[in-house]
């Protein structure tokens, strides 16, 4: 795609051609791909932290733009701070703050380096884990708003939380968790250790008391794995049950329960068999399984979380002509506020004064920003870009428009058809041939021997149910986890690999998944002696007052060559200025040409367009043409292959985008895709969504935007772009967190080879039991056969899901020192 | 043989007290940042901050070594 050789120093994209911006690094000049990351970066290795680049493991978040520091300005004013956040001792105050683009370890090093340099910092804690960082700061040595800008300027785009009760909830829900798992597995290999023995004094004989007393420790240990590690796995069943529904908690508690009751009704009676090794095992792997899902869903954010980064907690309201800076949450009906360029607005209003372009494109999908004269409706959490605008107040709260989306989403989750069909299914599957199997033993033994038929029965249950559960589907689903999470694809609800395998169709948003989700300059043509450069310098100087989207493409990637004056907006056309005493316009084809007062003599021709709807800008003076800029939103240079092998795998792709249909048919053709429309709304994209559930296809959704959050909560997976918004990644089932596609075909054959390996083992263990134990019933396998035999049955098993995580290992960025080594040599 | 009726009581003992101080560890929140701390090392010793933009050359902290 790009001419350019080296990518951004920063963030690691390719550097769009015509662009030459260098940040001075070390004494060194280093190419970025724009002045957001130029900033960003010498920012940081001025601080003395470049060891950041050193260390970090994954690219950073492209900048986009150079920090505004007058977005923090309310966070400057003491008396609305000290509602914001919280007291703490010697009148110190502290709050809690999530971090947008913290990707690595390295990133919570250069967050809570930068914090501790400046003075009146008390402590400051970064937990990579959850992107959240509590600062502790002394208010008379240092304003909030400072410290927001330190957290800004080294790239990482601060979101204060006002509240801090999910956060608290989220963190006693992990702990508890780690400490169910650490009693199932002290208690596991105890019981193990306990097992051996018996296994083995069985074959060579052992005294009956040393027996007894071995069951007996036995059953003490797993009393707290049954009770204490288990009791998630009862409460989930109850709960699904109460609901009179059947989910994956209740086969799993019936065995639990059965081998548990029956294992301490032998202990105590000294007859039969034990089992407390199995359920154990059973308990620990389960917990074990369920506890990397829950952190993986908790890294992907609350739904709360989300809109603490949508909407902002401060607005600026105004009462008999003063102005102050309050809470969002203060705001009324009717209030008037005032949003100042760059800034989000905290509710839905009505605009009263202001020629304001607001940019919707998180509630609508449309990339270009909306002109809102007086009169016109503006939306909460929307972006206003343009001249400021006094709003009056007309929803807050739960009535505005971006709650309606999240109550939307809130409905699509209560509904969860993905995740209770295949939790039926799986439940149903295992609760009917279980029960089945042990029916027909009763009856068989009932005719042979009446006394026998409930101790072999129970014998059936256990030994079928939590042997074939306990690792044939967790170890498959775990090693599929880890794998992925190697190629940074996170798996945030494990049951959605089963749908994964059956997929059948692709729906795309087109916006930020198959398209980087930002205008951009792609190509510079120049006529004459003019430079690259140097074009883009004068553009970037013109478009410098405007608030199109257009220029926000050039501020970010030219150096403006001073400031133009005389700017003027002819409307629809472009703009025209005067820079270092020449005039220029910017803008359409004849616009920009018709400066030229002369008779045009072998004009040069604009470069020949691929007609396919990319948007041409030219630069022109008294002269004539001097440059061409070709703008695009650019499509992600994998996502061709990846619908290409998508293809392959016999999942057709359709797109269904918020945008115009000019720019979704041009993406469309490009990647091959057949099916798509435009220019929907969320509930038409949930509805093509159901049309398509309906005719029986299993739907793969892929999307970064609010607008897309339905339609990731209704379909059978949902993924999610790594730098997407966070509501759509709380929504999504997979979370792609190197932001590419490539990986997207071959996680989909993996999630077939999960699906296989599950069933194998399923097989295998269900199949070596039923076929051992008749067998060990009536006399056949003397008991150290039959211990080796579970042994090695376990080791297959395990080792065949190990199968999911061999591989290939996914090649790392090379890191700053290699590529200096590598050009030094 | 014997000598099991007291050993296995003492090996629970051991693994309680295991237990406890992995909950007490939990607790502390030991566990709730497993990546951070192990970078800490890496950092050196706490100097004056540089004034941005200063003394950019090859003996800088970020050059490597």
């Amino acid at each position: 795609m790009s001419a350019a050789g080296a990518p951004c120093f920063h963030c690691g994209e390719p550097i769009p051609r015509g662009i030459e911006v260098r940040a001075r690094i070390a004494g060194r000049d280093e190419p970025v791909c724009c002045h957001g990351c130029k900033a960003v970066a010498e920012f940081i290795t001025g601080a003395g932290l470049g060891d950041y680049y050193r260390y970090r493991d994954t690219s950073s978040t492209r900048a986009d733009e150079p920090p505004r520091p007058d977005r923090w300005a309310a966070y400057d004013r003491p008396e609305l701070v000290e509602r914001l956040t919280r007291a703490e001792p010697n009148g110190a105050r502290s709050i809690t703050v999530l971090l947008e683009g913290l990707r690595c370890a390295a990133c919570s090093w250069l967050a809570d380096k930068a914090l501790s340099l400046q003075s009146g910092v008390l402590d400051v804690s970064v937990n990579p884990a959850t992107a959240r960082a509590r600062l502790v700061w002394d208010p008379s040595k240092v304003r909030l708003g400072d410290l927001l800008r330190v957290l800004e300027h080294v790239g990482l785009r601060p979101h204060p939380l006002a509240g801090e009760h999910s956060e608290q909830v989220a963190l006693l829900e992990r702990r508890s968790a780690l400490k169910r798992l650490a009693v199932a597995g002290f208690g596991n290999m105890q019981v193990m250790m306990f097992a051996v023995p018996l296994y083995f004094g069985e074959a060579r004989g052992m005294d009956a008391d040393m027996r007894e007393y071995m069951r007996l420790v036995s059953m003490l240990v797993s009393i707290p794995v049954a009770l204490y590690a288990g009791w998630p796995f009862y409460q989930g069943a109850w709960n699904a049950l109460r609901a009179r529904s059947v989910s994956m908690d209740v086969p799993v508690s019936i065995g639990i329960i059965l081998a548990f009751v029956a294992s301490v009704w032998n202990a105590l009676t000294g007859r039969g068999e034990v089992y407390f090794d199995s359920v154990t095992m059973f308990v620990f792997f389960l917990g074990l399984g369920r506890y990397v899902e829950m952190i993986a869903r908790h890294r992907a954010g609350s739904v709360a979380d989300a809109l603490a980064r949508l909407a902002p907690a401060t607005a600026r309201r105004v009462r008999s002509g003063v102005a102050e800076d309050v809470q969002a949450v203060e705001l009324a009906l009717g209030d008037e506020l005032i949003v100042r360029s760059g800034e989000v607005l905290a509710a839905d209003g009505l605009v009263l004064e202001g020629e304001g372009r607001v940019d919707e494109s998180m509630l609508t999908g449309e990339s270009a920003a909306v002109a809102k004269p007086p009169g016109a409706h503006v939306h909460q959490g929307t972006h206003n870009l343009g001249a400021p605008l006094r709003v009056r107040v007309t929803a807050v709260a739960g009535d505005t428009v971006l709650s309606g989306i999240v109550a939307l989403l809130e409905r699509a989750q209560a509904e969860r058809p993905r995740l209770a069909r295949a939790a039926d299914r799986a439940a149903a599957w295992f609760l009917s041939r279980i029960l089945v199997g042990a029916a027909v033993v009763f009856a068989v033994w009932w005719y042979v021997d009446p006394s026998h038929a409930f101790s072999a029965t129970l014998a059936v249950l256990v030994v079928t149910c939590p042997c074939a559960l306990s690792l044939a589907t967790p170890t498959a689903l775990a090693a599929a986890t880890a794998a992925l999470a190697r190629r940074g694809i996170l798996v945030a609800h494990t049951d959605a690999i089963e749908a994964l395998s059956k997929a059948t169709h692709v729906l795309w948003d087109k916006t930020g998944t198959l398209t980087r989700g930002l205008v951009r300059v792609e190509d510079v043509h120049t006529f004459g002696e003019v430079t690259a450069a140097q074009a883009m310098s004068w553009a970037g100087a013109l478009e410098q007052l405007s608030e199109h989207p257009i220029a926000r493409a050039f501020a970010a990637s030219g150096a403006p060559a001073g400031l133009a004056s005389e700017v003027a907006v002819h409307a629809g056309q472009g703009l025209e200025g005067r820079l270092d005493g020449r005039r220029f316009r910017i803008g359409t084809h004849s616009f920009a040409a018709a400066l030229r007062s002369a008779t045009p003599v072998g004009e040069p021709m604009p470069p020949p367009g691929d007609g396919s709807g990319e948007s041409w800008v030219y630069l022109g003076d008294d002269s004539g043409l001097l440059a061409a800029f070709r703008l695009t939103d650019p499509l992600r240079p994998e996502a061709q292959d990846c619908v290409a092998n998508l293809a392959a795998l016999g999942l057709p792709s359709e797109i269904v985008s918020g945008d115009e249909a000019s720019a979704v048919a041009r993406i469309a053709a490009r990647c091959g895709i057949e099916r798509h429309s435009a220019r929907l709304a969320p509930q038409d994209k949930l509805a093509r969504l159901k049309a398509l559930q309906a005719g029986g296809a299993v739907v793969v959704a892929v999307g970064d935007g609010i607008n897309d959050a339905p339609l990731l909560r209704g379909a059978d997976v949902a993924i999610a772009m790594g730098r997407g918004s966070a509501l759509a990644q709380t929504s999504a089932d997979l979370i792609l967190v190197r932001d590419s596609l490539e990986d997207l075909p071959h996680t989909i054959d993996l999630a077939r080879r999960t699906q296989r390996v599950i069933r194998q083992n399923l097989a295998w263990s269900i199949g070596y039991n039923l076929a051992a134990l008749p067998l060990a019933a009536l006399g056949y396998v003397p008991p150290w056969l039959a211990a080796i035999g579970m042994s090695l049955s376990s080791v297959v098993v395990v080792l065949n899901a190990m199968r999911l995580s061999r591989g290939s290992t996914p090649q790392r960025r090379p890191q700053w020192p290699a590529a200096r080594e590598a050009e030094a040599a | 043989m014997e000598i099991l009726y007291v050993m296995i009581p003492l090996g629970l003992v051991l693994v309680a007290f295991g237990l406890w101080a992995f909950f007490w560890a939990t607790g502390d929140g030991q566990f709730d940042d497993l990546d951070s701390p192990g970078w800490s090392v890496l950092e050196d010793d706490a100097r004056p901050g540089p004034p941005a933009g200063t003394q950019p050359g090859p003996t800088s902290p970020e050059e490597p070594k």
